[in-house]
């Protein structure tokens, strides 16, 4: 598997540090009930197909990157940086 | 029919005639009393215990493809019970208990053979760890031997000691580990089910769970509806999804696991050895092959096939362990989808749907877990109360904070 990165272009996955779903943007506010954090940390919607994953450009930009890919087919469709949309929402 | 030495003389004398399918093939009844989801080993051994246990025979394991086409019929088959923490130290000791006396109880060739597994270690600290956990493993009632330099050197003479990245200071021995017939296991649970009552139903995929005021009521199957008030989901990789029909989300994440195989070679490698510096493990099969593998591609996947990156680290690591393997031709290599928990360790537990059980979370070590797995999960499912060598595996330990964390890395699905 390959990833483009927005910055370097196309790297070989090695350079990746893979993280985990995209849960991890979706950060509880804080004073959320425990239930709330659980979910965040621990529960994962977990497809076959489709999903939205947190890769770390570790031996490259050094940015997090979100991945759009197929779990089934490995397929990767589109890779975003993750730090505009994070900090779009944390200043709203 | 039981099979016995005498069996196989007698067959051969009469052109093999007498023998009979190991089990049948019957058709879903409306109702059962309890339903597995899942024709695997843990799926089968829960319906063996079931009935054998707990006297519950009108039962049924849905199976979406064949018996036995899973993880337990694709793994690097080892059995071992060398755990450290309370929660997992006694669960795995009563499988390998379980292991021991499998055969005779299932009047089945399994293929389980001790030969012995060796942890090696590669620096004082690590010895330190291990002798450790050889404490543990002795203070439950299991084998331990802390092996030197030599002691590692006179049953392993071929292991690379001096020139590799991470010198051989020794090994952890664990003289009752060792490996098995994988098929075997499913093949002789299924039969042995089948043979108290329990229904194998095999192409019958569950594409739904009914749910009425938070009790279960039944499924909904490729093979049609079926009723039942105990429904117990044992699906590893897929355990998300079927989870998902209860409106359930859990903390697992699918991840893939590669394995190799070479051709088949004369006798060569005795033991199973574990070289975890490297994420690394080899053992020789009884056909010949040399059946290794090493650690997770480590991102969620559910594609059965594995990158190039974790291929080639791997057969750079098993070639700076043992530079003997080197002109070994390997024959085929597979991904198995691994139901990854955040803090490594499984769950058998009742689920927030009344009724409803679950039995998942083995990452890539489910197989030694075979005969407990389906024992506790039998009793959980037959006493409603979690057997008592299985009593923190819950569902609900990540939000309380009362983790299994083996290694010791914390609660997070991309540090198993």
């Amino acid at each position: 598997m390959r990833l483009t990165c927005p910055l370097c272009g196309e790297r070989d996955r090695r350079e990746f540090y893979y993280y985990g779903a995209d849960d991890y943007l979706r950060r509880p506010a804080e004073g959320a009930p425990a239930a709330a954090w659980d979910d965040y940390l621990h529960n994962r919607d977990n497809p076959a197909g489709e999903t939205r994953d947190l890769w770390y450009h570790e031996a490259g930009c050094g940015q997090w990157l979100a991945v759009m890919r197929n779990t089934v087919t490995h397929a990767v469709l589109a890779v975003d940086l993750v730090a505009p949309v994070a900090q779009k929402r944390g200043r709203k | 029919m039981r099979y016995s030495g005498f069996k196989v003389f007698t067959e051969g004398l009469f052109g093999n005639k007498g023998w009979r399918p190991a089990w049948r093939d019957p058709a879903p009844k409306a109702e059962y009393d309890a339903i597995i989801i899942g024709g695997g080993g843990h799926g089968l051994s829960t319906a063996y215990y079931l009935a054998k246990n707990h006297g519950l025979t009108n039962i049924a394991v849905l199976e979406k493809g064949y018996l036995g086409g899973g993880n337990i019929g694709r793994n690097t088959t080892i059995v071992r019970a060398n755990y450290f923490l309370p929660g997992n130290s006694e669960f795995y000791s009563h499988s390998l208990k379980l292991w021991e006396g499998l055969e005779a109880d299932l009047n089945y060739n399994v293929m389980h053979s001790q030969r012995g597994l060796i942890n090696l270690f590669h620096s004082d600290g690590q010895r330190d760890a291990f002798a450790r956990r050889g404490n543990a493993m002795v203070n439950q009632g299991d084998d331990a031997e802390l092996l030197d330099r030599d002691g590692v050197r006179a049953l392993l003479p071929y292991l690379d000691f001096e020139q590799t990245r991470f010198p051989i200071y020794g090994g952890l021995l664990h003289r009752r580990g060792g490996t098995a017939r994988h098929d075997a296991v499913a093949w002789g649970y299924a039969r042995g089910a089948d043979q108290r009552g329990v229904d194998l139903i095999q192409n019958c995929e569950v594409t739904g769970i009914d749910v009425e005021n938070g009790r279960v009521t039944g499924v909904q199957t490729t093979r049609g509806a079926i009723r039942a008030k105990k429904v117990g989901i044992v699906v590893a990789g897929r355990s998300s999804q079927v989870a998902a029909m209860a409106g359930l989300r859990l903390p697992i994440e699918s991840h893939i696991l590669q394995a190799f195989v070479t051709e088949g070679l004369k006798p060569v490698i005795d033991h199973v050895i574990s070289f975890g510096m490297g994420h690394f493990y080899i053992s020789q099969s009884d056909k010949g092959g040399l059946v290794f593998g090493g650690d997770l591609d480590f991102y969620a996947s559910y594609a059965a096939r594995g990158n190039l990156p974790m291929v080639e680290h791997v057969m750079e690591a098993g070639m700076t362990l043992m530079p003997m393997i080197g002109r070994a031709k390997v024959l085929r290599s597979w991904g198995g989808i691994m139901d990854m928990s955040p803090d490594g360790s499984p769950v058998i537990d009742r689920t927030p749907v009344d009724g409803l059980y679950i039995d998942c979370g083995w990452n890539y070590g489910g197989f030694k877990a075979v005969p407990a797995s389906g024992w506790c999960m039998a009793h959980l499912m037959a006493t409603g109360q979690p057997h008592e060598v299985a009593r923190r595996f819950t569902l609900n330990r990540f939000a309380t904070g009362h983790l299994l964390d083996e290694e010791g890395t914390g609660s997070q699905h991309n540090l198993h």
